[in-house]
């Protein structure tokens, strides 16, 4: 049967490279390639972004059945599509959509000589700074020159030398020669966080990228300018010379800033995070992060690092081993029963660390469990104003209508002195409103934090956790969606594995049996946290899965997708 | 495919190996006896003498960095050696040159640069991978120490045993 006859109301078919496939009407030249297969270099095209066809990488040659005269019956080849008649010149593939009877030739003698020749012309005046360069071995300027490029310089000139290591924001460089032009990093800063301040000056080979003299670019934004320059033209200063990419480990994880939960790539090498980047996943952040969750990494190689389980004597601590620990928490909790103990727990904390709260309060049989509610200031674009991670997994597992709201009378109990003993995991609750006086009047204090802060200080026991990085589990972000956070370096020293820390606590205090794989402690929860039914820890993916409705907007997701429907981008 | 090997047919006298035997004493007594003619000397009195006017030109010893005739370091922390060396025996940690030296223009340099000779194999692929030439297989070839820490040839003792190279990459001392 021919695939001709299966056209139907929006598909189209396309002959790439000689073999017909159907795609959706409208789509660009570009992305039909890709479904075929057929990669189309490009260094301008960016799915989230308008498409100028300034760069014209992405020159291919295209063909389209003649129109028959009237009368005139179409000429058929053997597949029975109509013959293609091929133009004699090239189009570019990005800023182009297909149309019925198309035919795409991306490695014909026509396209293959564009394509050399714009890589020729893009290296003539390019510095060969590669040594130097951070982008080396992610730069597609590289990539596509080992592919379509002469491997030497047929130009004899002087190179035409332009502004290098410039200034052009707090977080970023610019090197002017390394630049090819593309317009992304202009588009971007317009398109999507408008805050237009690049733009290009001069003309022929003088053009350059600049930066308006008075405006730096500093918007919260400014970093993913580097990740979708195709070359090394922007690069961080956070990341600058500190390690070359090709050595790095790329961890798939979630960044723990806010409520959003952005998808993430950490970047690690030898137990160090060097970057952070984003991950796409069109529900959540599209391509895009914020820089504050992007360098928030720094915090764990912080020097107020807690590396050891520590016991207070006297008026200092002293570092004991992690069972002492553990059986002096169990034993000091134990002490007290019922309302008389509260837990003030975080939603920084993963899922199952949250669960095996739950289990620990009802081992306790206390109803004073509460996360604290932290709402900075968000923006209009991904940054949320809940600045923890996982307030909507902390409602559901704890069972909070609104989290927060039980911390007050916790205050107000240990005031009065009905509540004699708090577990504090994961925040500085010191600098939110229990002050010294406060805490000094409880007979047991134990808290877990990563860093060294005044709770810990007048803890009696403290327990040093993991960080985002340093451990594996479930979140559920503002949107409703569970993500997996991912594992990309140890904790320091002995601290451990927060889930570990709190199944230690609860077998020393109920004496149950330890679950030894965080997937088996995923699936009990599960089978006892509605919103979770169903789920596997595996089953998540790595772009999460959507188990609460709760109404949120995305307002970056929101603007993208109205462009989509406009036919400004492809998305 | 395999291949089957036919076995040499031996002669009577060579299945015998009576007389191979007395052959091999013979070159060994010989030898013996010049010795103590002292009419030829066998063997090189390694310390005292060395074999290092006599090694080839394309001799491979310790690998070192050198600095360009404007004492430049000609490495940029590319850290492309670090990558190739097969027993991972180099460690660099890149820096950016900070905009007061005379080189700044380079931006990149090595603030520490190792080579761990107990794991060096004397390769040379860290010298065919430099694309600064800037690493290169000098003639040293007595690399010994009383520690493991002592066989790691920090940045300084690179740069020691390496010296000066002329004329090589240049690109840096005519850029702009
Ligand atoms: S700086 Fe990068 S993204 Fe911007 S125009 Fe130049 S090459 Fe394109
Ligand atoms: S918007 Fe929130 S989740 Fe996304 S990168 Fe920024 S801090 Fe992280
Ligand atoms: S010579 Fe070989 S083993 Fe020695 S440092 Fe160079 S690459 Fe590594
Ligand atoms: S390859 Fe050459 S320039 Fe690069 S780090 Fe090694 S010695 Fe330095
Ligand atoms: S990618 Fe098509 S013109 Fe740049």
């Amino acid at each position: 049967m021919s695939a001709a006859s299966k056209q139907t109301e929006d598909l189209v078919n396309v002959q790439v490279d000689g073999h017909w496939i159907q795609v959706k009407r409208g789509t660009r030249m570009i992305e039909a390639c890709k479904q075929a297969s057929a990669e189309v270099p490009h260094y301008c095209y960016h799915p989230k972004l308008s498409s100028p066809g300034n760069c014209r990488m992405c020159l291919v040659e295209m063909g389209m059945p003649p129109r028959p005269t009237p009368g005139q019956e179409a000429e058929l080849d053997n597949d029975g599509h109509a013959k293609i008649s091929w133009m004699p010149r090239p189009v570019i593939a990005c800023a182009n959509t297909v149309a019925e009877g198309m035919g795409i030739r991306t490695q014909s003698t026509l396209a293959k000589e564009c394509r050399e020749g714009v890589m020729e012309f893009l290296l003539i005046n390019h510095p060969l700074d590669c040594p130097i360069c951070d982008q080396a071995g992610e730069c597609t300027l590289q990539e596509y020159s080992v592919e379509h490029g002469k491997g030497e310089s047929r130009f004899l000139e002087n190179k035409v030398k332009k502004p290098k290591n410039v200034d052009i924001g707090p977080r970023i460089r610019l090197d002017d020669e390394r630049c090819v032009l593309c317009s992304r990093c202009v588009r971007f800063t317009q398109e999507i966080v408008d805050d237009d301040v690049l733009g290009f000056v001069d003309r022929g080979s003088h053009n350059v990228l600049t930066i308006h003299p008075d405006k730096p670019l500093a918007n919260n934004y400014s970093l993913n300018t580097v990740d979708i320059c195709p070359v090394g033209a922007l690069t961080s200063n956070d990341f600058r010379f500190k390690m070359r990419v090709w050595f790095m480990r790329e961890t798939k994880s979630i960044c723990n800033g806010c409520a959003r939960g952005c998808n993430i790539l950490i970047s690690s090498r030898e137990n160090k995070i060097y970057r952070q980047t984003p991950r796409e996943n069109n529900e959540v952040n599209s391509s895009w992060m914020c820089d504050s969750g992007r360098l928030n990494y720094h915090l764990l190689e912080s020097d107020a690092r807690l590396t050891d389980p520590m016991m207070k004597k006297g008026k200092s601590h002293e570092t004991v081993d992690w069972p002492q620990a553990i059986r002096r928490t169990a034993e000091g909790l134990l002490k007290y029963k019922g309302d008389e103990v509260a837990i003030i727990a975080s939603a920084r904390m993963t899922n199952e660390e949250l669960y095996l709260v739950r289990v620990l309060a009802d081992t306790l049989e206390t109803k004073n469990v509460d996360t604290l509610k932290c709402h900075g200031e968000g923006d209009d674009y991904l940054n949320h104003k809940d600045r923890r991670p996982n307030t909507n997994g902390a409602k559901a597992i704890l069972k909070l209508r609104s989290p927060g709201s039980r911390v007050n009378s916790i205050k107000k109990g240990i005031e009065s002195g009905s509540i004699k003993a708090l577990l504090v995991y994961g925040e500085n609750i010191e600098s939110k409103g229990f002050d010294d006086g406060v805490l000094s009047k409880l007979k047991f204090l134990v808290s877990s934090h990563i860093l060294a802060n005044p709770t810990a200080k007048l803890s009696d026991i403290v327990l040093p956790g993991a960080s985002y990085a340093e451990k594996r589990g479930s979140m559920i972000n503002a949107t409703g969606r569970l993500q997996l956070l991912n594992k990309a370096i140890e904790p320091p020293g002995n601290s451990r594995d927060d889930w570990e820390i709190l199944q230690d606590l609860n077998c020393a205090m109920d004496g149950k049996d330890f679950i030894y794989e965080l997937a088996d402690l995923f699936s009990e929860m599960a089978s006892v946290v509605p919103v979770l039914k169903g789920f596997t820890l595996s089953g998540i993916g790595e772009k999460g899965a959507s188990v609460i409705e709760t109404g949120e907007t995305i307002p970056l997701l929101e603007r993208e997708a109205q462009r989509v429907n406009q036919g400004l981008i492809v998305g | 495919m395999a291949v089957i090997v036919e076995r040499p047919k031996l002669s009577i006298l060579e299945k015998f190996y009576f007389p191979a035997i007395m052959k091999g004493l013979r070159i060994t007594l010989g030898h013996a006896i010049r010795i103590l003619r002292r009419k030829k000397k066998v063997t090189m009195q390694y310390p005292e003498e060395k074999w290092d006017n006599n090694l080839p030109e394309h001799y491979r010893g310790a690998p070192a960095l050198v600095t360009d005739e404007h004492g430049r370091e000609r490495c940029v922390s590319c850290q492309l050696c670090e990558f190739i060396c097969p027993p991972r025996a180099i460690t660099i940690i890149p820096e950016e040159i900070p905009p007061e030296d005379q080189w700044s223009k380079v931006e990149k340099r090595p603030r520490e640069f190792e080579i761990d000779m107990i794991r060096c194999i004397y390769c040379g692929m860290c010298e065919e991978v430099c694309p600064e030439q800037a690493i290169f297989l000098r003639k040293d070839y007595a690399i010994s120490g009383y520690t493991r820490d002592e066989m790691v040839h920090n940045k300084k003792k690179l740069y020691e045993i390496g010296g000066v190279r002329e004329g090589l990459v240049n690109k840096w001392n005519t850029l702009k």
